[in-house]
């Protein structure tokens, strides 16, 4: 289970990014981190990931605290990040370089007729369309079987139509692996494509505004009711997110002028 | 007249041969037909033929010896040195404070402005002559080292750093073959100016090397040796450059692959598996 504890961090004294942040994600659960920009969602992805390190509160992973990048965590980035000297198949194979060459080529090869990319691993990241390389990029974080795996707004450069086809991907992998999933988006439609679960989170500092269930059948059907319905909620929470004023701002009020 | 077939066209040799090629026969004739002064202006014909003289006698290769032998010391202990400082500054922001303005301050300084001061430590001999060379090779390796671990891109080092590298194994990895286009780049400049020093270095006085050839025929008014040292010497700067861009191609095809598909000229269909939908 991973576990987040009263995370918070601040980039310069007095400006918090992420103020007091908790949440409990079980195993297997694809959780979305959901909110407008600013809002501190890819600061909490980069502390789970062990990236940067709090300045108060702590990330647990089945117990054991995470304060580097941790072999059980896999990272996708919002940009693909191949390494453009090593081949498709060499990147995907990239954290995998403690195993044998054999075994290292049957999880390439059987990553890369997953996504649909078999055949490709003897071509360079250049030569792939940013779709193709963003699903490079996932199979790279899963190929190691991590437990937990963490997506900062991976399909956000993407078309409508390519990003819709990377959701049926990441799903199928999901399905298949079972690895506990924390997607940062800010597109709602995807958030209720894909999660168990949303967290509306609240700029100025980062915070939970709402945790939202979101247990609507697999395969989504993205014209039924429910699915409307689901994104109408979380359209709603976003917006009260923006116009509930901070808890600084509260103090002030309560408080009146101090100065 | 019939147009040369399309495969000699395409061919990028061919191509680049039709500018000098064709000078070379115009100056040839107008030499012939007296349009040029053929004494001071030698024709083609006549280079050849003193570069093949000094061939058969053996000269030629003394010359070449003395001179690759000199620009390659030189140019080894001027890009290595070039390498190491440029790392060390690239990578540390101490030390680049602390060493890089005056680095900076010595490059400001023309590397001939040396010459006086290498011939009072050094000697007029070898130690001088390589000294000047390795002068020249260290500024822009040095600059193109550190420009290099300047540009990595922080995106790329932190996957290597998500997938937990060592600090020896993120260099192998990632920093190395990040840094090697730049740094292929900036050898060859220094190469380049290689050339110019040792030049210079054997113009200072020399009793053998492609640079006393040029005094030599200066001094004997023999214009038709200068330009056969000077044609060595294209030959030679070509294919040192040729063999410095072919010792890291293994290591830089992934760019190759790019320019290739740039290229219409060298594109050639690729068998590939048919793009599926996304």
């Amino acid at each position: 289970m991973l576990q987040l504890e009263s995370l918070s961090k601040s980039f310069a004294p007095n400006v918090a990014a992420l103020a007091d942040v908790s949440l409990d994600v079980t195993p297997g659960e694809l959780v979305a981190l959901v909110g407008s920009s600013g809002c501190g969602k890819t600061t909490l992805l980069r502390l789970v990931a062990g990236l940067d390190s709090p300045t108060r509160g702590a990330v647990a992973l089945d117990g054991e605290p995470i304060r580097a990048p941790h072999p059980a965590i896999g990272v996708v980035f919002q940009e693909p990040r191949l390494l453009p000297w090593l081949n498709i198949a060499q990147n995907v194979g990239f954290g995998l370089m403690d195993r044998s060459a054999a075994e290292r080529e049957n999880r390439v090869d059987a990553a890369l007729l997953r996504v649909g990319l078999a055949g490709y691993g003897g071509r360079w990241p250049r030569e792939l369309s940013g779709g193709q390389a963003q699903r490079v990029s996932i199979i790279r974080a899963l190929v190691t079987e991590p437990k937990v795996l963490l997506m900062d707004e991976p399909f956000s450069a993407l078309d409508a139509l390519t990003r819709a086809s990377l959701h049926d991907h990441l799903i199928g992998l999901w399905e298949a692996q079972r690895p506990t999933l924390l997607l940062v988006t800010h597109d709602v439609e995807e958030a209720v494509a894909l999660a168990d679960r949303a967290i509306v989170m609240q700029p100025r500092p980062g915070r939970v505004f709402a945790d939202i269930a979101l247990d609507l059948p697999r395969p989504r059907d993205r014209l039924s009711p429910a699915f409307t319905e689901a994104k109408r909620v979380i359209l709603a929470a976003l917006d009260g997110s923006l116009e509930a004023p901070s808890p600084r701002q509260k103090a002030k009020h309560a408080s009146g002028a101090w100065w | 007249m019939k147009l040369p077939s399309r495969s000699v066209l395409s061919n990028p040799w061919a191509i680049g041969l039709i500018l000098p090629v064709t000078a070379a026969i115009l100056y040839e004739a107008a030499a012939h037909l007296g349009y040029v002064e053929a004494r001071l202006l030698p024709p083609p014909s006549r280079i050849a033929e003193t570069l093949w003289s000094l061939a058969v006698t053996g000269e030629l290769w003394t010359h070449i010896a003395a001179t690759m032998l000199r620009l390659a010391v030189g140019f080894v202990l001027g890009a290595v040195a070039g390498i190491l400082l440029g790392a060390l500054t690239g990578a540390s922001p101490t030390a680049s404070r602390l060493l890089d303005p005056t680095v900076q301050a010595l490059r400001a300084i023309p590397s001939l402005a040396w010459v006086p001061l290498f011939i009072l430590w050094l000697g007029i001999f070898e130690a001088s002559k390589i000294a000047l060379i390795a002068i020249g090779v260290f500024f822009p390796v040095y600059l193109g080292v550190m420009a290099a671990i300047g540009n990595i891109d922080r995106k790329i080092v932190e996957v290597g750093r998500a997938f937990r590298l060592s600090p020896q194994a993120l260099t192998r990895r990632v920093l190395l073959p990040a840094v090697l286009p730049d740094c292929v780049v900036s050898l060859r400049s220094g190469l380049g100016l290689g050339f110019m020093f040792v030049v210079a270095a054997e113009l200072m006085g020399a009793s053998e090397g492609l640079g006393f050839l040029l005094l030599d025929g200066q001094q004997l008014g023999k214009p038709d040796q200068i330009l056969a040292a000077i044609f060595a010497f294209a030959v030679l700067g070509k294919i040192c450059d040729g063999a410095l861009v072919a010792a890291f191609r293994p290591m830089l095809r992934w760019q190759d692959s790019f320019a290739q598909s740039v290229s219409p000229s060298a594109a050639a269909p690729i068998a590939s598996p048919p793009l599926p939908a996304h």
